[in-house]
């Protein structure tokens, strides 16, 4: 059943807030092709253009992709830790490297609550780690921050 | 039957599913992400995981047969298997899936084999159940019902 700590965020909302009222446009990356289908439908339900993407290389080809006019802007990235090839621990640091998509926040998600990985995705840049599996709670929470919805 | 009848049925068929751990409040909220839009969304997840568990079972199968089995290959599997098996709320798999694992960490190929057994038979225990539900579901639906929301009360 549900655990106490399903989300851990950091403390610096601001660049969360987007500059108008448009659905936001998430990039979800994950292997799994249920989860993808699972976080595809609660971010729609939460009012959220979806990008979907299988792994990172094709996540971070979407995303630049975006700069040059493919694809609108992508607001947020959500994306599976444990990914083969490329994790999302990965994923999150060549995004937060890059001048271009460093401000795109990025929300860890993982079925294993291990403080020293929830850490370490916090300190590279993560906005939010949340536990799987994913809930509707979880996603309204994300898309409230992320359209600065009060209360 | 009427469909007040079928209704009960089906409430009554749940409760059971979660009474004996089948399903968790996961299968839940799947069922609520349920809407006009989206009126099958249930089924079509539940049978993307067929597909995928399928895949998997018959991978791990062949694995764990070989000489010189990659446990870091079945141990990638399993893993897979468990994360799809709680996305959905297949409680009984899951666990199944986690007992799983521990023995590839050991490298215990007996087992794991023994392991692999007891997810093949949670996954069709599942199966079964579940393709129960979707059918009166199916007959309430074709009466004219709606399927009743499950509260969490239990």
């Amino acid at each position: 059943m549900g655990s106490g700590c399903a989300a851990h965020s950091s403390s610096s909302s601001s660049k969360w807030v987007m500059e108008n009222g448009d659905e936001p446009h998430v990039l979800a990356v994950d292997d799994n092709i249920i989860d993808r289908k699972l976080v595809e439908k609660l971010l729609k339900n939460s009012s959220c253009k979806v990008t979907t993407a299988e792994n990172g290389p094709r996540a971070l080809e979407f995303l630049y992709g975006t700069f040059n006019g493919t694809g609108s802007k992508v607001n947020m990235v959500i994306t599976d830790y444990c990914m083969p090839g490329m994790t999302g621990y990965e994923l999150l640091k060549k995004i937060k490297e890059s001048s271009a998509t460093k401000e795109v926040p990025v929300v860890i998600m993982s079925s294993e609550n291990i403080p020293t990985r929830i850490n370490k995705c916090l300190e590279e840049g993560a906005q939010m780690f949340i536990l799987k599996p994913l809930k509707q709670s979880d996603v309204k929470k994300l898309t409230c921050q992320l359209m600065n919805c009060k209360g | 039957m009427e469909v007040g009848q079928m209704q009960r049925q089906w409430v009554d068929y749940m409760r059971s599913l979660f009474m004996e751990g089948f399903l968790d409040d996961q299968f839940l909220q799947l069922q609520q992400l349920q809407d006009e839009s989206n009126p099958d969304f249930v089924v079509e997840v539940v049978s993307l995981f067929y597909e995928d568990s399928e895949k998997l079972l018959n991978d791990l199968t062949k694995t764990l047969d070989t000489k010189g089995t990659d446990f870091k290959r079945v141990d990638a599997h399993v893993h897979q298997l468990k994360g799809s098996s709680s996305s959905i709320g297949a409680q009984r798999v899951k666990n199944a899936c986690i007992a799983f694992r521990n023995f590839c960490e050991e490298h215990n190929i007996e087992e794991c084999l023994r392991c692999l057994q007891q997810v093949k038979q949670e996954y069709c225990f599942l199966k079964n159940k579940l393709e129960t539900l979707f059918r009166l579901e199916q007959q309430i639906v074709a009466a004219g019902g709606s399927i009743p929301m499950m509260e969490l009360s239990f």
